[in-house]
């Protein structure tokens, strides 16, 4: 990734009515999107990688679920996998611990925003979509904290809004936005 | 707001007070998780920072068991993904039915339900009674409690279930007596079992083992150690030896990578190549 880059990765918390939200943010992205996404979707810890499949069905980037000890690469969309909390290290690999649920989930949200925040500094992005808990809200301060930048869905057309909800009440997001706007901000922010 | 460099050194500093203090090593383990640990228990401790922790660190060595267990997770079940051990019955303990001895060595057992497991399989095989298995870890309060082979009773209903999810055909229930809230493991499921303090950072060699299972463990460890690690378990195989590590886990990225034969690279089982001369 060039060093010049003013954002190089997004981190997406979501949960439930996690499936569509993610479908329209990725089916809209354009194909040269030039930052990394990891995405923490909670869900039962048995899924398998059916969802990355399924998304990566509509998008114009890969989707992937994420491997022990990769390297991030812009342009790819990473799942965390099912039952492991996701870490980003310092060199920007990949790694994942079975360490206790945080706010009930594993992954959770909150475990990836602060490592994340750590990781990229300023150069971050964190994201909160629908659902009905409040995991998120901690890791995008630590964003906000070390520079990046926070965005939150709509919670008033979100598919479920505690979510984002409490992100709102937490920490001091930067763009609230419809479903459908998200896709498009991003790649605006990603020219910058 | 927290300063993320002194943060970082705060935190080396601490992994190193503990090193020279207690002799255990977390300076190679994931920096990521290890540092999340750490600031969590330095929270909820009521602790100012890192470097009133290491304080209390070096001057109480019961606060210093605490710390041990958060940085040494000790999560595990008996029958862990089921579908494992499916194939560790089919195609791996099968496949070594006439071997006239058996070795096995589980590194990273916890509280040991992983050794019992084994055991239950190589009972039900019919080679329990011609093999040794060695179940070790790092911490000693967990293999005492690994030693003494009681379990919450709570836990026999997912331990049941994946006994069965497992192939399992006997009735599980026969491997434990119930006693108040706890289950007994059946005594003759201990007596093949030799549960031991080592380190798989510091310590050596384990000899001519038939099989080395050592799940959930290295996904704690930064590359470097990995490395070290699996070069452990390397030397530690007969040829032709069973290596099987976690869902995550894998030896792709190691320098062991050409050493091995990836047996079935779902369930992570790796089999050592016979020398080449
Ligand atoms: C998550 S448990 C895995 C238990 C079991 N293998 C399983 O998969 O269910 C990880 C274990 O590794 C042990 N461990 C951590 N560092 C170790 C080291 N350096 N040497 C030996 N064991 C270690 C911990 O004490 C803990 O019991």
């Amino acid at each position: 990734m060039p060093v010049s880059k003013r954002y190089e990765a997004v981190v997406i918390g979501v949960s439930a009515g996690g499936m569509n939200a993610l479908k329209v943010i990725l089916s809209q992205l354009p194909a040269h999107f030039g930052m990394a996404l990891v995405i923490v979707q909670h869900r039962s810890h048995q899924s398998d990688d059916f969802l990355a499949h399924y998304l990566d069905g509509f998008s114009p980037l890969s989707v992937k679920e994420v491997d022990e000890l990769e390297y991030i690469q812009a342009g790819v969309a990473y799942i965390a996998p099912a039952n492991y909390h996701l870490f980003i290290e310092e060199d920007k690999t990949f790694s994942f611990s079975l360490d206790g649920p945080v706010n009930y989930a594993r992954p959770s949200i909150d475990v990836l925003f602060e490592a994340a925040a750590d990781a990229f500094g300023p150069k971050l992005i964190g994201l909160v979509l629908t659902g009905a808990n409040n995991d998120g809200s901690i890791g995008l301060c630590r964003i906000k904290e070390q520079g990046g930048l926070a965005i939150v869905q709509d919670p008033d057309t979100a598919e479920v809004s505690e979510m984002p909800r409490a992100a709102l009440e937490m920490a001091d997001v930067d763009h609230v936005l419809q479903l459908e706007e998200i896709a498009d901000v991003l790649a605006r922010l990603d020219k910058e | 707001m927290e300063d993320l460099d002194n943060l970082n050194i705060e935190t080396r500093l601490l992994l190193e007070a503990i090193f020279q203090k207690y002799g255990y090593d977390f300076r190679d383990y994931s920096w990521a998780a290890i540092k999340r640990r750490i600031r969590h228990r330095c929270r909820a401790s009521g602790l100012s920072n890192i470097s009133e922790m290491q304080h209390k660190i070096l001057y109480q060595t019961d606060f210093f068991e605490k710390i041990l267990l958060d940085l040494t997770i000790n999560v595990t079940e008996m029958f862990r993904d089921p579908h494992f051990y499916r194939v560790l019955r089919q195609n791996v303990i099968r496949e070594l039915k006439d071997e006239p001895f058996l070795k096995v060595w589980h590194a990273g057992c916890s509280t040991g339900e992983e050794a019992y497991s084994m055991a239950i399989l190589l009972k039900e095989e019919g080679l329990y009674d011609k093999t040794q298995i060695y179940a070790t870890d790092v911490n000693e309060s967990v293999l005492q409690e690994a030693k003494e082979g009681i379990f919450p009773l709570q836990r026999m209903k997912l331990f049941t279930r994946n006994y069965l999810q497992a192939g399992g055909k006997e009735s599980f229930s026969d491997y434990y007596t119930a006693s108040y809230e706890s289950a007994i493991v059946d005594k003759s499921l201990r007596n093949r079992i030799v549960f031991a303090n080592h380190n798989l950072v510091t310590d050596g060699v384990f000899g001519e083992m038939h099989i080395i299972i050592c799940r959930n463990v290295l996904i704690y460890f930064n590359k470097k150690l990995r490395n070290r690690v699996l070069g452990l378990f390397t030397d530690s195989l007969a040829d032709k030896g069973f290596l099987c590590l976690g869902t995550k886990e894998s030896i792709l990225f190691s320098g062991y990578a050409n050493r091995f034969t990836e047996s079935f690279p779902v369930e992570k089982i790796y089999r050592k190549n016979e020398p080449v001369n």
